[in-house]
């Protein structure tokens, strides 16, 4: 069971905006969806799913880098071919 | 080199793409002036590139994904981008940020998700190929509530660099079609190594569908007939199962026990991996800006508050707190365990049979807004995930209707036999030709 | 690390746990003593000297180019771009674990450590996590009381994040510039137990691994930002550590990050060392927390005002496979390391220990020495490199790959011929370093010689400047007889000044002696 309070520090964690209108519902909803993820209790065995494939690796050769203008043409704002983030407080 | 160009003006009531290029170049090659339509998580160089999200407003790929080049480099015109489920989540296409698409068949109904787009644009003649992607069942899914064929490959079989990932270790690109003749056709060009994707393997598709299907043994879980899945439904699936005897297979009904379980591995998984995939969607790059007057955390919280929808949402929170310090092992780990008892269960009885055939999905289309709750809407994924969480080929072709709504008849296949699969599937299509 | 076996119950329950963790600490906490012990753990980030990114073909040579100009769809985290393990990176990162003597898990995965960071394009960075490349190794270096070992927890790989620009300084910046040319350069981490008991122990543990890692040509470390440190650093009761008495739960550890120098590492941990000491004397309890390091002050800096444990939600790479890498360590051929090149230049060039440690400290060092031995005297050439060109370079902050090793092979051979005085070898050398700084090269030292006449004295110089001096200096003889003792200096110097340094000095003071003792009074 998880508490709404719990949901905010979910939502927290994942810096995902939840509304308090929003918070009775997503806690309901959360709960069944975990109630139903009860019946991986019974899965016996901790084997994890196995992997046949190994070692993919690449050669250390050089490929042309995108030009600054591309790499900056999505962005939101940017100031002398920087990317511009809000201050980590 | 002279380029030639097809129009492209469809007549698109359904709301079936996102972005429509009215005059796309083509080249030369095996589909050489053939309409593709994308579904719109693939990533397609100075297209609008979206996912169905409003997180990805405007965002203009600077690079193809391997799955276009190769569609390019074989002469396709890609006349557009279709609508999806956002980032992939859901059933519908209801949860698409730029509204939800319609199944052409029936207006009222949805056309399946998350490739409701790319089936909806098929199925109503718009194209006659589009690409989709299936995490759980989303190309499968639309194939069969639109009436048209839809392959999800083996794991690995089609490069994924380019997709924008929801569920890395699950998903797979795939062809939609009219016919299996044509999805095999569109295959035959996407498959194939890419060394970029490391989970790529060697391994070309290179096919023309054979209907001999004398001695094939199909095997019929019973699980796949079980009490969610709507009578009418499994008897027009069971009608083609047994033209198919006709023709020549042995059907063997078995059982899948891991099938209790493997809805739970599929949503911890894919939500799990979602949570990661989507973090990265923090309006720095790319997608609507961040309010760089706030702080980092509290213009990150806002952007991400006001553009992923509320599944989207959901299905994040869920994936952060399975991975979370002191669940993993309950959630995570539980589930990489119980997927491996899935692949076994295949794996034994590939030993018996060589395909699996049951329905692809439990009911016809649902009515739009039917499924408001999203549990009993996860758990119409019930007979899709196993092929997913299994990475074997599955492909789902149209057999007959319920209520005027088509039906779709699943197959699914051994790893790297997706030519028997689409063997099966075209000799049940020309059976009924 | 997880906190897995905590608390299966609510959230919340690992924060209280925590917060336990305090209360018992302070009830009981011995007051400072002598004797107290410092221990120090470092977890140690090097640049790996690739061509490309660890998990892209971008170009790791960006520091002379403007931001991001070395980025792709992968490096940059765009949607749909996918990672693919540079294998060179993966090689270097075997010969260090080799080289540190740790055992190569047979399987080695690549973990997602989820966090969100403006530096961090992917909200994750590549990592690894319950599966690292290799554990348990050691490094030997010079302890308190002779040679230790350190032993090493694990080595792992992991990608940089890129970089954060603050116009005005952190302090005062209303916004970051991101530059993502660093994203993905491939790194190797190691974390060392708690092993070093001095921040002078911590300092010489990194020259050395700086050393071993240039040695294995997998770094360097004249690429600024090429190395980070972070330490964690404790006081505890003498004996505590080795032996955990029960009755103390032991004083808390702190973190200290943000390191990117030796010196750095040093200064941050003398100045730890005395901050907890005052703050254990005032009978108050060592906080557990992170501390930043503040290179121009000299100082650590309370990161966070309250510790909130991070929690990175690993999982294993899903766009990766694994590796199975274990059997590629036995074809590895290590080069020669620094202890064994150590050991050799004492054995095969008769340097001392002392020289020999000096002259291996460095690559280019060593291969700069190895090359002037082979063409002058070995012994006097390690005196040379290793005392006098040193200096002098180091005095005008120039690299020893400025200087070409024939300027010292002749330099020493002209010494060693006695064409050359000591001291007026050393003005060679600084003559030639001068015009190298300046860009007017001096030319040879033959050259230099024979241009500034610093060339030897013959055999007749001495003696007659001697005679001179004694003739032109009667009153300094006369004091030197009745038998001051500085007479005998100044005298000396008058003759020093009338040779122009050409003769040995030794021989001078000699022959001086001799004339002055050996006078008709």
């Amino acid at each position: 069971m998880v508490s709404e309070r719990d949901i905010e520090h979910i939502a927290e964690l994942a810096d995902i905006g939840i509304i308090k209108e929003e918070l009775d519902e997503f806690t309901v909803q959360f709960n069944r969806i975990l109630d139903y993820f009860d019946i991986l209790d019974t899965v016996l065995g901790d084997c994890g799913y196995e992997q046949d494939r190994y070692n993919v690796l690449r050669e250390d050769v050089v490929s042309p880098s995108l030009p600054q203008e591309d790499a900056l043409k999505n962005a939101g704002e940017t100031e002398e071919g920087f990317f511009k983030a809000p201050r980590v407080m | 080199m002279a380029r030639s160009r097809i129009f492209f003006s469809p007549d698109d009531r359904v709301n079936a793409f996102l972005t429509t290029c009215p005059e796309p170049e083509y080249g030369t090659g095996s589909l050489e002036g053939l309409a593709i339509a994308i579904k719109d998580n693939i990533s397609t160089k100075g297209i609008r590139t979206t996912a169905g999200s409003r997180i990805l407003e405007g965002y203009v790929p600077p690079y193809d994904a391997h799955v276009v080049s190769l569609l390019l480099a074989e002469g396709a015109a890609i006349v557009g981008k279709t609508n999806m489920d956002e980032f992939g989540m859901g059933t519908t296409t209801e949860n698409s940020g730029y509204g939800p698409t319609l199944n052409p068949l029936d207006t009222g109904r949805v056309p399946g998700g998350s490739s409701g787009g790319s089936a909806a644009a098929v199925a109503s003649g718009m194209v006659r190929m589009a690409l989709g992607s299936d995490t759980g069942g989303s190309i499968r899914c639309p194939a069969a509530f639109c009436g048209i064929v839809g392959l999800k490959p083996t794991y690995g079989r089609v490069s994924r660099y380019g997709l924008i990932a929801y569920a890395n270790s699950l998903e797979q690109i795939g062809p939609m079609a009219r016919t299996v003749g044509e999805t095999s056709r569109l295959m035959q060009v996407i498959a194939g190594h890419d060394p970029r994707d490391s989970t790529s393997i060697e391994q070309p598709y290179c096919h023309t569908p054979d209907k001999n299907i004398q001695g094939r043994r199909i095997g019929v879980p019973e699980e796949f007939f079980g009490a969610g899945v709507d009578p009418a439904v499994a008897a027009k699936v069971w009608e083609a199962i047994e033209l198919l005897e006709k023709k020549g297979a042995e059907i063997v009904t078995c059982r899948m026990p891991g099938m209790a379980y493997a809805l739970a591995a599929y949503y911890v998984t894919c939500t799990s991996e979602a949570s990661s995939n989507l973090a990265r969607f923090d309006g720095i790059r790319y997608g609507p800006a961040v309010d760089t007057k706030k702080s980092w955390h509290e213009a990150f919280q806002e952007r991400r508050g006001m553009s992923f929808g509320k599944e989207v949402r959901r299905r994040i929170m869920l994936g952060t707190f399975a991975l979370s310090s002191g669940y993993y092992g309950k959630y995570y780990a539980k589930a990489q365990s119980a997927r491996q008892q899935v692949k076994l269960d295949f794996l034994r009885l590939y030993k018996e049979v060589d395909v699996l055939a049951g329905p692809t999905m439990p009911t016809i289309a649902f009515r739009l807004g039917e499924k408001a709750d999203p549990l009993s809407m996860y758990l119409s994924d019930i007979l899709t995930v196993p092929a997913n969480l299994a990475g074997v080929p599955a492909i789902s072709v149209p057999c007959g209707t319920v209520e005027g709504m088509p039906v779709g008849l699943q197959v699914m296949g051994r790893p790297f036999e997706d030519e028997v699969v689409i063997d099966t599937a075209y000799a049940y299509e020309q059976a009924v030709v | 690390m997880r906190m897995e076996n905590m608390s299966a119950g609510s959230i919340a329950g690992s924060r209280s746990e925590q917060s336990q963790g305090h209360i018992s600490q302070a009830a009981g906490s011995p007051p400072l003593h002598e004797a107290d012990e410092t221990i120090i753990g470092l977890e140690v980030h090097c640049q790996l000297d690739t061509v490309t990114k660890l998990f892209c073909a971008c170009s790791t040579d960006y520091r002379s180019d403007g931001p991001n100009t070395h980025t792709c769809p992968v490096c940059l985290g765009l949607p749909g771009a996918l990672p693919k393990t540079n294998k060179k990176a993966v090689e270097f990162a075997l010969r260090v674990a080799k080289a540190l003597n740790c055992e190569v898990l047979p399987e080695s995965v690549f973990s997602r450590k989820n966090y969100f960071y403006p530096d961090l394009d992917k909200a994750f960075q590549i990592s690894q996590y319950d599966k690292p490349l290799a554990v348990g190794g050691y490094l030997v270096i010079e302890g308190e009381d002779g040679e230790k070992r350190v032993r090493i927890t694990r080595v792992h790989m992991e990608e940089d994040p890129g970089r954060l620009v603050h116009k005005g300084g952190v302090d005062r910046a209303r916004y970051s510039l991101v530059d993502y040319n660093r994203a993905g350069i491939p790194l190797i981490e190691i974390v060392t137990e708690p092993d070093m008991r001095s921040p002078k122990e911590a300092r010489r543990f990194l020259n050395k691994l700086r050393t071993t890692l240039e040695y294995l040509s997998v770094f360097d470390s004249e690429k600024e930002g090429s190395l980070r440190v972070d330490a964690n650093i404790s006081l505890q009761p003498e004996g505590w550590f080795d032996h955990e008495k029960k009755s103390f739960k032991g004083r808390n550890r702190v973190e200290v990050k943000n390191i990117s120098s030796y010196k750095g590492v040093e200064k941050a941990l003398t100045f730890e060392v005395t901050r907890q000491r005052n703050v254990i004397r005032k009978g108050q309890p060592i906080e557990q927390a992170t501390r930043h390091f503040v290179e121009t002050q000299g100082i650590t800096t309370a990161s966070r005002s309250k510790e909130e444990e991070q929690d990175y939600r690993y999982f294993p790479e899903p766009d990766l496979c694994p590796l199975r890498v274990s059997s590629w360590v036995e074809r590895i051929d290590l080069p020669e390391l620094p202890d064994a090149r150590r050991t050799r230049f004492i054995g095969q060039y008769g340097c001392s220990p002392n020289h020999a440690r000096t002259l291996t400290g460095d690559l280019k060092l060593a291969d700069f020495y190895e090359k002037v031995a082979a063409k002058a005297d070995p012994v006097l050439s390690a005196t040379w490199v290793a005392d006098t060109l040193i200096g002098e370079l180091n005095y005008r902050d120039m690299g020893i790959g400025s200087v070409s090793p024939s300027h010292l092979i002749e330099l020493v051979n002209l010494v060693k011929s006695k064409t050359l005085t000591d001291k007026n070898a050393i003005e060679v050398l600084r003559v030639i370093l001068d015009g190298i700084l300046g860009n007017q090269p001096a030319g040879t030292p033959s050259q230099v010689v024979a241009r500034l006449d610093l060339g030897a004295a013959d055999s007749g110089t001495g003696p007659a400047a001697i005679s001179e001096v004694i003739k032109e200096h009667p009153q300094a003889v006369a004091d030197y007889e009745s038998g001051k003792k500085e007479a005998f200096m100044f005298l000396v110097g008058q003759v020093m000044k009338k040779t122009k340094g050409k003769a040995d000095p030794a021989e001078l003071n000699a022959m001086l002696r001799k004339a002055l003792d050996g006078r008709d009074k």
